[in-house]
C-alpha cells in the first residue's frame, strides 16, 4: 500500500515502473500466505518481471520524465473518496476475512474439493478446475491472450532489415565488455529457468503449476536473454515466423482437443470419452490442453517483448518518421 | 467485529489509488500504471475472499480437512495473463500515439487535435470561398 501511494508521488516515471514491480513481487507474497501458490507463481513472473520489463522498454521510446501539471485533482481526489466511501460502505455486509461459512465457500466450491479426485484423478484442484471443469472458460482467456498478441503484432510490427544486423552485432560486442558478470550469470542460469518451466508446465497436475506459469516462466528466461545478449542474437536463436506458428498452434491444439471430445460422443471438452478409462481420458486432456495454453502463453509474451523491442531499436536508428502533425 | 473486514478495505484503498491515477494523471504510461496497480488490487479481493481460516492450499493431500477455496484461484490465474497480455497492448497504443503526435501528454495531444481541426475547417473555408 505504502509502495502504491509513492507511486502515485513520483514523477520519473523509471522509478514508477520499478515500484510497480516491486508492487508485483509483494502482491506475489501475498498470494502464497493466502494459500494461492498457483496464482502466486504467475503473478511473480508476471508482475514483478514481464510487466516491468515491457514498461521499460516503452519508457526507453516515449522518456521518462512526466509533465508537472496533473490536471483537476480536486475533482479527482473528490470522487475517488465518494466512490471509496460508497465501497467501505458496502464491504460492512460483506463475509469477514478467512470464514468458512462465507457464501462463496458454500456453491460449487465443496464439489470441487470433494469429488474432483474421484472424478478427474488431480490431486491440484486448480488444474482440475482449471483444464476440465472450467475448460471451455480457459479456451476463452487463451484466444484473448492470442487476440491481444495479434492486435501487438499488427501495431508494433515492423519490417526487419539486413543492413541493421552488421551494425547491431558491433553493438553487441561492445556491449559484451560492459556487462560480462551479469552475462555469464545469466548463461548459467537460464537453461535452468527453462527447466524449471517445464518442470512446472509438466508437474501442474500434482503440484502448483500448469500452462499459464510456465509460460510466463520461459516466456521471461527467453525476455532475459534478449535483454542481455541483443534482439539480433535472440532473433537468431528463436525465428518469429516460428514462434507466432507456435502460438497458432497452441490455441488449434487446445480447440481441437474440445472437436475431438465432440466426435468421440462427448461433450465439448469432456475429455471422460478421450481413452477407455474416463480418468486416462481426463489426464490425457488436461496434459494436451495445458500444452497448448502453455505454447500460446509463452510465444504471445516473446512475440510481444520482440516487437516492442524491434521499435525501440528503430528508434534508436531513427528510422521511424515523425510526423508532428496528424494527418 | 468490524477489524475482520479489513482485506476489503486494503482492496479499496488501493483500489482508490490506482483510480485516481488514472484520472488525475495526464502521461499515458501513468495512465496504465495505474490500470495496473487497480488490477492487482482486484486480484488480491478474490484471493483474500478465497481464504479459509486453518485452511491450506487447494492441492488434495493426505490428513488435511480444510482446504482454501479453489475456484477464485482459478480465476485470477487466467486473469494475470490476460491482464498483462491487454497492458501490452496499451503500451503499444501507447508507442503508436508518440510516434503520431510527440507525446505521450493527454493535454497536449488534445491541443494538436484541436489545432488540427481548426486548420482543416480554415482550408475547407478557403476551398468554398474559391468555388
Amino acid at each position: 500500500m505504502v509502495v502504491a501511494f509513492a507511486i502515485i508521488r513520483m514523477k520519473d516515471l523509471f522509478a514508477v515502473v520499478m515500484l510497480l514491480g516491486i508492487y508485483g513481487l509483494l502482491s506475489a507474497s501475498f498470494f502464497v500466505a493466502m494459500d494461492a501458490v498457483d496464482v502466486a507463481f504467475t503473478e511473480a513472473a508476471v508482475g514483478a518481471g514481464i510487466s516491468t520489463l515491457l514498461m521499460l522498454v516503452v519508457i526507453a521510446i516515449t522518456g521518462r520524465k512526466e509533465k508537472a501539471n496533473r490536471h483537476k485533482p480536486l475533482p479527482a481526489l473528490l470522487i475517488v473518496l465518494i466512490t471509496g466511501g460508497l465501497l467501505v460502505y458496502g464491504t460492512l455486509d460483506m463475509p469477514h476475512f478467512g470464514a468458512a461459512d462465507a457464501p462463496i465457500h458454500n456453491h460449487v466450491a465443496p464439489r470441487y474439493i470433494d469429488d474432483s479426485m474421484a472424478e478427474v484423478g488431480v490431486p491440484n484442484i486448480v488444474t482440475s478446475v482449471l483444464a476440465s471443469y472450467r475448460a471451455f472458460d480457459t479456451f476463452g482467456e487463451v484466444v484473448v491472450i492470442f487476440t491481444a498478441g495479434i492486435g501487438v503484432l499488427t501495431l508494433l510490427s515492423v519490417a526487419r532489415r539486413k543492413e541493421d544486423d552488421e551494425e547491431a552485432t558491433a553493438i553487441n560486442d561492445s556491449m559484451h565488455e560492459q556487462h560480462l558478470v551479469i552475462r555469464i550469470v545469466a548463461k548459467i542460469l537460464i537453461p535452468f529457468i527453462l527447466l524449471f518451466a517445464l518442470y512446472v508446465q509438466f508437474h501442474g497436475d500434482f503440484g502448483p503449476g500448469g500452462g499459464f506459469q510456465a509460460g510466463v516462466i520461459f516466456a521471461a528466461a527467453i525476455i532475459l536473454y534478449t535483454m542481455l545478449f541483443g534482439l539480433n542474437t535472440a532473433r537468431k536463436v528463436i525465428n518469429q515466423t516460428f514462434i507466432q506458428l507456435i502460438a497458432a498452434i497452441g490455441v488449434l491444439l487446445y480447440g481441437s482437443v474440445g472437436i475431438v471430445s465432440l466426435m468421440n460422443g462427448g461433450n465439448f471438452f469432456d475429455y471422460n470419452v478421450l481413452a477407455s478409462d474416463p480418468i486416462a481420458g481426463q489426464h490425457l486432456g488436461i496434459l494436451l490442453i495445458e500444452w497448448g495454453v502453455g505454447c500460446t502463453v509463452a510465444s504471445i509474451m516473446i512475440v510481444i517483448f520482440f516487437n516492442f523491442a524491434g521499435r525501440r531499436e528503430l528508434y534508436q536508428h531513427n528510422q521511424v518518421p515523425q510526423n508532428q502533425e496528424p494527418s | 467485529m468490524l477489524i475482520d473486514l479489513f482485506n476489503h478495505w486494503i482492496v479499496i484503498t488501493l483500489m482508490m489509488c490506482g483510480l485516481y491515477m488514472v484520472i488525475a494523471h495526464g502521461n499515458l504510461i501513468k495512465k496504465l500504471v495505474g490500470l495496473a496497480v487497480f488490477q492487482t488490487s482486484v486480484f488480491i479481493f478474490y484471493i483474500s475472499m478465497a481464504k479459509v481460516d486453518g485452511g491450506t492450499a487447494p492441492i488434495l493431500a493426505d490428513g488435511i480437512v480444510h482446504y482454501s477455496n479453489p475456484l477464485p484461484h482459478v480465476l485470477i490465474l487466467t486473469a494475470i495473463v490476460v491482464g498483462i497480455a491487454t497492458t501490452a497492448l496499451g503500451l503499444s497504443l501507447v508507442v503508436r500515439i508518440k510516434e503520431a503526435y510527440g507525446s505521450i501528454e493527454e493535454e497536449e495531444i488534445q491541443q494538436q487535435d484541436i489545432q488540427h481541426q481548426k486548420n482543416n475547417a480554415h482550408t475547407k473555408v478557403k476551398l468554398e470561398e474559391e468555388a
